[in-house]
């Protein structure tokens, strides 16, 4: 099943939750749209499910447009952020749900239904909670329930909206795991919400980064981390040290480091230069930054630098020079990957983004609080 | 409350030894509050409610089955049947209509829809009643007109039944709202991609939800239905055996010094309202079981 998003645009009150946003999804993808809050990543699942309407576009699967099929034609799995199962309900009622309202012509037998629920509950490895309350079960096991629930009509796309969110650091880890070989096992085209980068680059065959509405890329969860298009996307896809800088005729000078020059092709005029923290070389010699601190324990080897008024927290990789503590050093930032400013300073005007751009920051600082 | 369970602090200990929390009052101090909370309620709540039942048993057993013998007495109860079956479902439906309408879209005109279903709980209950007087009345809007058609709405009980209406329709609305805005619509939705019909949903989805919250609302309803007096009082003409409700019949009664006969209609009436507290427990106890928030 091919699923493709053309142009859509959806506001609620003059905000743009959905701006122009155009994908293609493959048979048999499995595709993340990863996002801060508030980007619009669960608009567009919802609208794909038919659950909200757009404004403008279609949207389009297997040649034929679902743009006017009600949401319970549309025969597509829906797992919500809170599994939304039915509290009144046994598990085995709440998988069985699906098949039970069809219409009588193509409704299986009360025996065949028992037969289905009890092989995909057992599918789910929860084959022995059938007769109890979603309240009598644990999160991951509810989560699986949602899963079997949304399975138990057959459908060929599954959208799950945050299937992870609620749920504790280890259970999530194995639970990723099993989805992604899920997903292979039953031939399904997939499409998934997350905030989480580190969740959509292991299970993603491909990640869409949504901002404000907007897909600013769509690729592959390696190419993501190695050609982000923009500053937004590199910041957002791992830890970024960024640089301010100057380019003027394809060269850029960073502020503060005359001797550094990155060639690159941006207009001139300010931009910002970002790099991973392991991607940052440091030689010896005199120079801008001061070895504040040097941990060497086993393999890992790390250096705290201090320049100017900022602290990195710097990786050393094995068979590079390791500066002491206390020594200056030269910074090698030849990897770094230049960005005009104008297309950041663009995305902050738009409505909405400042409040959902601050979660990032704050995980980015967590990150690197968390890894010193 | 919580930081001294986390962080015992050395008072709080010495306190949990002695056996008295730190916020509790001297001994003497609640002692006196609980005399008076109890001096209150017996003299405001009990006190009224036994002389009722001992002015109905004046007479013994045989003055009650006599008052209740009384073909206008019969009349009333009937007619108090009548009203609560009519009004009660018509709330019961319109306001599942509105709670689900109110919980689950946004629209414009949404808050005034709000203040509408309140309504009837700031308005007088007179008003209530007078309101369908001028619509309906002799002198009313439309009064002359239903004349000539020969229907009569007024001193009768099509008004008796609009009057209930209009002052218990809050009930079964106001109970849904916040337990409906509570649950979500989430469920609704899994149900819509599954590829449950709307009946289907309300039936299997939604109706299962809200049960014990509507019963409750329903009861609330049905209590007021049957215990209306102002608003009913303006419509009904006090037309003996034909326009009295029971709380109607209790005021004529009394008026004309039959003590026993209203007591007696009032002891029924209180049975009601005892009926209906006890149900509310239970309701109560079940909705929380259900982790729904109520009003």
């Amino acid at each position: 099943m091919t699923v493709e998003l053309r142009n859509l645009r959806k506001s609620f009150g003059g905000v743009a939750a959905l701006d122009d946003v155009s994908l293609t999804i493959a048979r048999g993808e499995f595709v993340a749209l990863l996002g801060p809050s508030g980007s619009g990543k669960t608009t567009l699942l919802r609208a794909v499910a038919g659950l909200e309407f757009v404004d403008s576009g279609d949207i389009v699967i297997d040649e034929r447009s679902i743009h006017g099929v009600p949401a319970r034609e549309r025969g597509v799995g829906f797992v919500f952020q809170h599994y939304a199962l039915f509290r009144h309900m046994t598990v085995a009622r709440n998988v069985a749900f699906g098949l039970e309202v069809r219409p009588r012509s193509r409704r299986p037998t009360a025996r065949d239904i028992e037969t289905r629920v009890q092989s995909l509950l057992d599918l789910m490895e929860i084959g022995h909670l059938g007769g109890r309350y979603p309240e009598q079960i644990s999160g991951g096991q509810r989560q699986r329930v949602a899963l079997a629930r949304a399975l138990a009509i057959e459908p060929k796309l599954l959208l799950l909206d945050e299937p992870f969110g609620a749920l504790d650091a280890k259970v999530r880890k194995s639970l990723r795991v099993w989805l992604r070989e899920l997903h292979e096992r039953m031939g399904l085209t997939s499409i998934f919400v997350t905030h989480d980068q580190a969740e959509a680059m292991e299970m993603a065959d491909r990640v869409a980064v949504l901002r404000a509405g907007r897909i600013e890329q769509v690729d592959t969860p390696a190419t993501l981390y190695a050609e982000p298009a923009n500053a937004f996307v590199h910041e957002f896809m791992g830890e970024s040290v960024q640089f301010r800088c100057l380019v003027a005729d394809g060269r850029a000078w960073i502020d503060g480091l005359p001797d550094i020059v990155l060639p690159n092709r941006c207009p001139s005029g300010p931009a910002v230069a970002l790099i991973r923290p392991h991607e940052i070389g440091l030689l010896p010699g005199p120079g801008p930054a001061r070895v504040d601190a040097r941990h060497h324990v086993g393999p890992l080897r790390r250096v705290r630098v201090r320049m100017d008024d900022r602290v990195l927290d710097l990786p050393v990789p094995e068979g590079r020079w390791l500066p002491d503590a206390g020594q200056t050093c030269r910074l090698d930032l030849s990897q770094a990957r230049v960005y005009p400013c104008a297309s950041d300073a663009a995305g902050l005007s738009r409505a909405g983004d400042r409040e959902s751009e601050s979660p990032i920051r704050a995980t980015m600082l967590i990150e690197e609080n968390s890894s010193t | 409350m919580s930081e001294t369970a986390i962080y015992p602090s050395e008072s709080a200990t010495s306190a949990i030894h002695s056996g008295e929390a730190a916020t509790q009052e001297a001994p003497a101090t609640r002692a006196a509050l609980t005399i008076l909370t109890i001096v209150l309620l017996i003299l405001l709540l009990l006190f009224p409610l036994i002389v009722v039942f001992t002015e109905a048993f004046r007479h013994g057993l045989g003055g009650i089955v006599e008052a209740l013998a009384e073909p206008d007495a019969i009349s009333a109860i009937g007619l108090t049947l009548i009203v609560a079956a009519v009004s009660v479902p018509l709330n019961t439906v319109c306001g599942v209509a509105a709670a689900w309408c109110i919980a689950r879209f946004r629209f414009p005109g949404r808050g005034l829809l709000i203040t509408l279903i309140e309504l009837p709980l700031s308005v007088s209950p007179v008003i209530s009643g007078l309101v369908w007087v001028l619509l309906f009345g002799a002198n009313g809007w439309f009064g002359p007109a239903l004349d000539r058609l020969g229907v009569r709405i007024i001193f009768a009980v099509p008004g008796l039944v609009l009057a209930t209406a209009f002052v218990t329709f809050p009930f079964v609305a106001r109970t849904l709202i916040p337990l409906m805005e509570h649950q979500g619509a989430a469920e609704e939705e899994a149900a819509l991609t599954l590829g449950a019909g709307g009946w289907q949903i309300f039936r299997r989805v939604t109706l299962p939800n809200i049960r014990w919250g509507l019963l409750y609302g329903v009861l609330l309803c049905n209590a007021r239905a049957m215990g209306e007096f102002g608003a009913v009082a303006v419509v009904s003409g006090h037309v003996r055996g034909q326009t009295m409700t029971m709380p109607l019949q209790v005021e004529a009664l009394f008026n004309d010094y039959d003590w026993v006969g209203a007591f007696t209609i009032a002891g029924l009436l209180s049975l009601l309202a005892l009926l209906t507290l006890a149900v509310k427990a239970v309701l109560e106890w079940r909705i929380g079981a259900q982790g729904g928030a109520l009003l």
